[in-house]
């Protein structure tokens, strides 16, 4: 006689099972000292066993799931470099928006990885500590796929070969890595908002899927297959952000002044840090999918507006200085490649100007700004390149103390004019950008004033030397391939003749 | 607009039965097609159900598997072995 079938648990019961069942409280330790670090930011939690993974995923599923995910990737990738992808991507030109990727985004996820594997021992709650080691695990994931699929293009271009360093160095990548030290010097309630609310909720989406849906449309096959990969992981980061702001806000009245203070200030990071984002999207996508504009107002205001509604309901605001960012959504990308072509010199990838067809479609997707303040520009430094007088600007820029660009941006509501703020703080005066970033800076100024700003460095002696040829070797830049425009860079000339001896072929 | 829901799917052959199920089972959805991936918008609350997805796919389809193809969301989530719920207010 064959035995009855044993009856499976429901989702609801394995997850209780293989959470809270593995969990246990102290008892010849002090729960305080095995858990050292979840209570001194001042966020009151009374009953851990209130948090819950809406998703219910358990380590055995992960695995499986994950698993699977991986085969998938690591097929296309040995096809794409099997099959030579990198001859079938729109232009050349593309690859720059990748190297910003590997340059600026990769090494994050690797911090990501060792921050939340932090999290993922300390945090109290079991449900909130799994969720954490699974997203740590991700994250490694995440480096290690983007670097895998990125390797081939190293193979071929320029920009990629000390991507671990340069993030490290060079003085735009200080930017998404301030915001990361940031993010990892703080508690573990203001990382959670930061990274899982502010960073995978509230912004991701303007990241990763007009990147990858960027990629898809230009031919990078390598680069959208890893880009969903990593996307499909995403969707549980963001559960984990809202999560843990509805939690924080459900325990206690007392934290939502400590919550909101944390959601004004990575807002308003996240916004400045993902204008470089911008940036790609309206200008290094040689086939463009939407304007910057467009997915500011499909995933901030539209999306974000939806989530922010919802948990008026805790009394949370949307964002200070929401209103700002999105007059600045109109300017940001504009101002972003404007920075870049006058330091071509220092970037780590190539710069060019506009076409008369992309100025075109510029002008279609902002009517309100391109033609009136940055298409002269452009036309003008156009005119200076026929004439042989390709402008470079070689002062090295006032860098805002908080977000560390360059102090390019311009006044809300005036936008012929640059802004500039500045406080005193133990008799230094200290600048910034914005409102939005001087106010972080004065509620933390102990901090802020610590900031490692690249044009400081350089000034102190500290990167190299005294002149660019120096401090470029200090980058591990390759001076003439890794740098300056992309006419005439040996990227493309070797594209040139990619595609020469695939007309040769045609005919 | 407040009240929104949305899920972000790959456009591939996996997540395609996923697609056709949330269009039937939510009338007032509207896909959003971009390269590579639909973005499915409906106002207050989308339902994803298993019943659904394992009649397109002629086996037993587990909500989790979700996972395999979902690329972005927005809203509260709520998964059991029947169904996967995105709404506001839960």
């Amino acid at each position: 006689m064959t035995p009855p079938r044993k009856k499976k648990m429901n989702l609801k019961q394995r997850y209780a099972l293989m959470t809270r069942g593995l969990d246990w409280e102290t008892s010849y330790q002090k729960m305080d000292d095995v858990f050292p670090y979840d209570t001194f930011e001042g966020i009151k939690i009374t009953d851990w066993s209130k948090w819950e993974d809406p998703f219910r995923l358990t380590m055995d599923a992960y695995w499986k799931y994950q698993g699977e995910k991986e085969r998938k990737l690591y097929a296309v990738l040995d096809s794409f470099a099997q099959n030579n992808g990198q001859l079938g991507i729109s232009d050349a030109r593309y690859v720059n928006a990748i190297k910003l990727f590997l340059t600026g985004v990769t090494p994050l996820e690797y911090q990501a990885h060792r921050h939340f594997a932090h999290l993922g021992r300390h945090i109290r709650g079991v449900g909130p500590r799994v969720a954490a080691q699974m997203q740590s695990l991700d994250e490694l994931r995440h480096a290690q796929t983007q670097i895998h699929t990125i390797s081939h293009y190293n193979k071929y271009f320029d920009g990629f070969a000390e991507f671990p360093h340069m993030h490290d160095r060079v003085w735009y990548l200080s930017v998404p890595k301030s915001f990361f030290d940031d993010a990892c010097t703080a508690g573990p309630f203001e990382f959670f908002t930061a990274i899982s609310f502010a960073f995978e909720y509230v912004l991701t989406n303007l990241l990763f899927v007009p990147f990858m849906s960027g990629a898809a449309y230009n031919g990078d096959l390598a680069t959208v297959t890893f880009g969903f990969s990593a996307q499909s992981d995403e969707a549980r980061h963001m559960t984990l952000g809202i999560e843990v702001i509805k939690f924080m806000l459900e325990q206690h009245p007392d934290n939502l002044p400590i919550v909101q203070k944390w959601v004004d200030k990575w807002f308003w990071r996240g916004h400045k840090m993902l204008g470089l984002v911008a940036m790609m999207m309206d200008y290094m996508l040689p086939k463009r999918i939407m304007s910057w504009k467009e997915a500011w107002e499909i995933y901030f205001t539209e999306a974000g507006g939806a989530l922010f509604e919802d948990l008026s309901r805790y009394g949370l605001r949307v964002p200070k200085y929401a209103d700002i960012a999105t007059e600045e959504a109109e300017h940001i990308s504009h101002q972003n490649w404007a920075i870049f072509y006058q330091y071509t010199q220092a970037a780590g990838f190539h710069t060019w100007l506009p076409t008369d067809e992309e100025m075109a479609w510029l002008s279609e997707k902002y009517p309100n700004t391109f033609d009136k303040y940055y298409r002269p520009r452009f036309e003008m430094w156009r005119e200076m390149e026929a004439k042989g007088e390709r402008f470079y600007n070689n002062a090295l820029p006032q860098l805002c103390q908080t977000c560390q660009i360059p102090m390019g941006y311009t006044e809300p509501g005036d936008p012929g004019k640059i802004g500039f703020r500045s406080t005193e703080y133990k008799g230094e005066r200290y600048h910034f950008c914005s409102d939005g970033c001087k106010d972080i800076f004065e509620n933390e100024p102990e901090k802020f004033a610590q900031a490692w700003l690249p044009v400081h460095q350089i000034f102190q002696g500290n990167c190299g030397g005294a002149d660019l040829g120096d401090v470029l070797k200090w980058y591990h830049m390759d001076n003439g391939a890794d740098n300056l425009d992309y006419s005439g860079s040996p990227d493309q000339q070797q594209w040139d003749a990619w595609q020469a001896a695939r007309k040769k072929v045609a005919n | 607009m407040a009240g929104i829901v949305s899920i972000t799917l790959q456009n591939n052959d996996e997540a395609r039965p996923v697609i056709e199920s949330i269009l039937e089972d939510n009338p007032s959805a509207n896909a959003n097609y971009m390269p590579g991936a639909v973005k499915i918008d409906c106002p207050e609350r989308l339902v994803v159900k298993a019943e659904s997805v394992s009649e397109r796919i002629g086996r037993d389809w587990d909500p989790q598997e979700i996972h395999l193809t979902i690329v972005s969301m927005g809203g509260s989530l709520d998964e059991d072995d029947d169904e996967l719920v995105l709404s506001w207010g839960a």
